[in-house]
């Protein structure tokens, strides 16, 4: 599933983020491949907002479309 | 005997953007502190002394590397310091410890300083310092800038920063540099540390930075522990922020009450004062009373410095007068947005909406800068990813945005015609700005980048950190256009005595009257509008004009040319074509939209 289609207030795992650059970047921000998040919400069409580690991060709607997760039951 | 290593060691400032540094490296050098610029960079590092050690903090980051002009900066000042402070939020551990893992993976005398206990400890978390100094191998000394815990405390083990627990990984490649900084730079694709050691191998960059990533995960974790999911108040606001059902109306409010602050109270109220009362009723009569003593009257020294754009007399009154209280208010304005913490939340608004003319919510920065200084505000165009958003927003900035001093005469010379005068205004600049933003978004090549943002907690600005701000913003201001307006004063007043100045305005003529239907003199403000567009704005105040024609004369002039400060820095970082191409779009458009104004309407 992709992160741009999780619903606000769900959790789950992110599988997979492209690009080096910006994996590189979010993994400083405490988002990497594996770890748990929560979708706190987001804007129709635009950026999601999600909590990872305590920390609230805006991901902007192309770079959510490319995001891979897994949604927790 | 002179015990030199004690002497050499310096000390310096890290952590993240936000987490309180400046308090405590005030706390450590007072007030005399030295900002100097970055050769080749927007970013400023403030250095001062503490018992004799020169003491230096440097930009907030995430991390060590070449990403960014501030991580450059920072990169530079931590390679050649002794003692690294790092300063944690206590709050957002796990993010922060990233940079603190870095920190200790470079082989640094590091000493980690434990900020915002006092929000911890309101939201009952604990977090065991003891234990996390253990795990990284380093002191750990909680404290609290707003509070002034720790500072004490700190200043005191400041001597005891230690090496501490290196990461395996880096360990193991102890070999292939001549430091652990090195090292670490060099697994991690640092490019200036490969061209140090010539070497090209791939780089590690992903595997260390997991790792580093799960260590501090790890570490954060243990040492916290949380009673209860705290949901607070700061995080509640920040969130219903982010909701456009109220995001929208708070900014809205917030953009009439910028408007209202810097074009009523700062150009209306306070202007009148110190341009009318102190600068024209007390300044101009005494430096002309003492300046006719020594030169007559009616020769080109006296029209230099006293007359109509005299040296002494426009470019102060103008700059102290006038220009000052519009643009010290803009970064009092600007400041209690940026450390409030909406600015942020204002670019994830916005994102959407700039997406459609090829920007990200960042680049709200720059565009909201272009209300305080469009000179400023171009240079502040790097920090976007790409050079197709930075050619946007480039041209926006100096087509489109008034800078704080415009907007300050602006408002005062439409606000009286009434609102359906200042919304025409407003709606004409918006659809500019909304079409070449498009145009430019259709016609460049290539993709824009994608927004990925943190959001850092709102809190209530602290008013010393808010009147610090201002005051060095405004200084620096001051400083710049200082000069800018002696030059064009001696240049108005050269053109004025030789006679060159009317023959120009007898050239522009048939522009001014033929096409804009402005009265002859308003020549004058359009020619200075090159050299600043303030002082276009300015020059246009005296001049007497219909409603029709100060609105015109107002939307030509916002969108003419912006001032030659600007153009020299929009020649400087983009290229010569680009800019000229901006440049005579400018000319281009302010002169069509004016024209269709001045003949429709």
């Amino acid at each position: 599933m992709r992160l741009s289609e999780v619903k606000a207030g769900r959790s789950f795992k992110i599988i997979s983020i492209p690009d080096d650059e910006i994996r590189v970047r979010a993994i400083r921000l405490g988002m990497f491949e594996g770890a748990d998040a929560e979708c706190i919400f987001k804007i129709s069409g635009g950026p999601v907002m999600l909590s990872v580690g305590g920390q609230e991060i805006a991901v902007g709607n192309p770079l959510a479309k490319k995001i891979i997760v897994d949604l927790r039951k | 005997m002179f015990d030199f290593t004690r002497k050499e060691q310096t000390i310096v400032f890290v952590g993240n953007p936000n987490v309180g540094k400046s308090v405590f490296f005030g706390a450590f050098t007072g007030v005399y502190v030295e900002v100097s610029n970055f050769a080749g960079t927007t970013v400023e590092t403030t250095s001062g002394k503490w018992r004799g050690r020169t003491v230096t903090d440097t930009p907030g980051i995430y991390g060590i590397s070449d990403f960014n002009d501030e991580e450059r900066v920072a990169r530079e000042v931590i390679l050649n310091g002794d003692i690294i402070v790092n300063v944690v939020d206590a709050l957002h551990l796990r993010r922060d410890l990233f940079l603190t893992r870095q920190l200790i993976d470079m082989g640094k005398r590091v000493i980690v300083c434990l900020n915002m206990m006092d929000e911890v400890r309101r939201l009952k978390i604990k977090i065991d310092a003891k234990l996390l100094s253990e795990r990284l191998g380093v002191p750990v000394i909680p404290a609290s800038a707003i509070r002034g815990e720790g500072i004490e405390e700190l200043q005191n083990a400041v001597d005891k920063a230690c090496v501490g627990n290196i990461m395996p990984i880096i360990l193991k490649h102890k070999n292939i540099a001549e430091s652990y900084a090195d090292v670490v730079l060099l697994l991690e694709g640092d490019r200036e540390m490969l061209k140090k050691y010539r070497r090209t191998d791939p780089c590690m960059r992903e595997e260390v930075y997991s790792l580093r990533r799960k260590l501090a995960d790890k570490i954060a974790d243990e040492v916290t522990s949380k009673s209860a999911k705290n949901f607070d108040l700061s995080e509640k606001i920040g969130r219903l922020l982010l909701r456009p059902a109220f995001g929208f109306p708070f900014l809205i409010i917030c953009l009439i009450l910028i408007f209202w602050f810097v074009g009523y109270i700062a150009a209306q109220v306070v202007a009148d004062f110190t341009r009318g009362v102190i600068m024209e009723g007390i300044y101009r009569p005494f430096i002309v009373n003492l300046i006719s003593k020594f030169i007559p009257n009616g020769t080109f020294f006296s029209e230099l410095f006293i007359g109509e754009f005299g040296i002494l007399t426009m470019a102060p009154i103008c700059v102290i007068g006038l220009l000052t209280p519009l643009v010290a208010a803009f970064y009092l304005m600007l400041s209690l947005l940026e450390d409030s913490g909406c600015i942020p939340r204002i670019a994830v608004l916005l994102d959407r909406s700039l997406s459609k003319i090829g920007l990200n919510g960042r680049a709200i920065i720059p565009l909201i800068l272009g209300f305080g200084c469009v000179t400023a505000a171009t240079v502040s165009t790097r920090l976007l990813t790409t050079r197709r958003e930075k050619t946007i927003a480039t041209a926006l900035l100096g087509i489109t945005i008034p800078c704080s001093a415009q907007i300050g005469i602006i408002v005062g010379a439409l606000a009286p015609l009434g609102g359906v005068v200042c919304l025409i205004y407003a709606v004409t600049i918006g659809a500019v700005f909304i079409i070449t933003g498009t145009v430019l978004n259709r016609v460049l090549p290539g993709n824009s980048s994608v927004l990925l943002l943190e959001l850092p907690r709102m809190r209530i600005p602290s008013p010393k950190n808010i009147f610090k701000k201002t005051l060095s913003k405004t200084e620096g201001f001051i400083s710049e256009a200082t000069g800018v307006f002696i030059v064009g004063s001696a240049v108005l007043s050269v053109l004025k005595y030789s006679g060159l100045l009317s023959s120009i305005i007898t050239a522009a003529e048939p522009l001014i009257i033929g096409v804009l239907k402005l009265p002859r003199e308003a020549a004058y403000a359009f020619i200075m509008g090159i050299l600043r567009r303030d002082f276009g704005v300015a020059g246009l105040s005296d001049i007497v004009m219909t409603p029709k024609q100060t609105l015109t004369a107002m939307t030509t002039l916002t969108l003419f040319v912006p001032c030659i400060a600007s153009v020299l820095v929009m020649f400087k970082e983009r290229s010569k074509a680009e800019a000229a191409a901006i440049w005579i779009s400018g000319f281009i458009i302010a002169l069509t939209v004016g024209g269709i104004m001045a003949h429709v309407m």
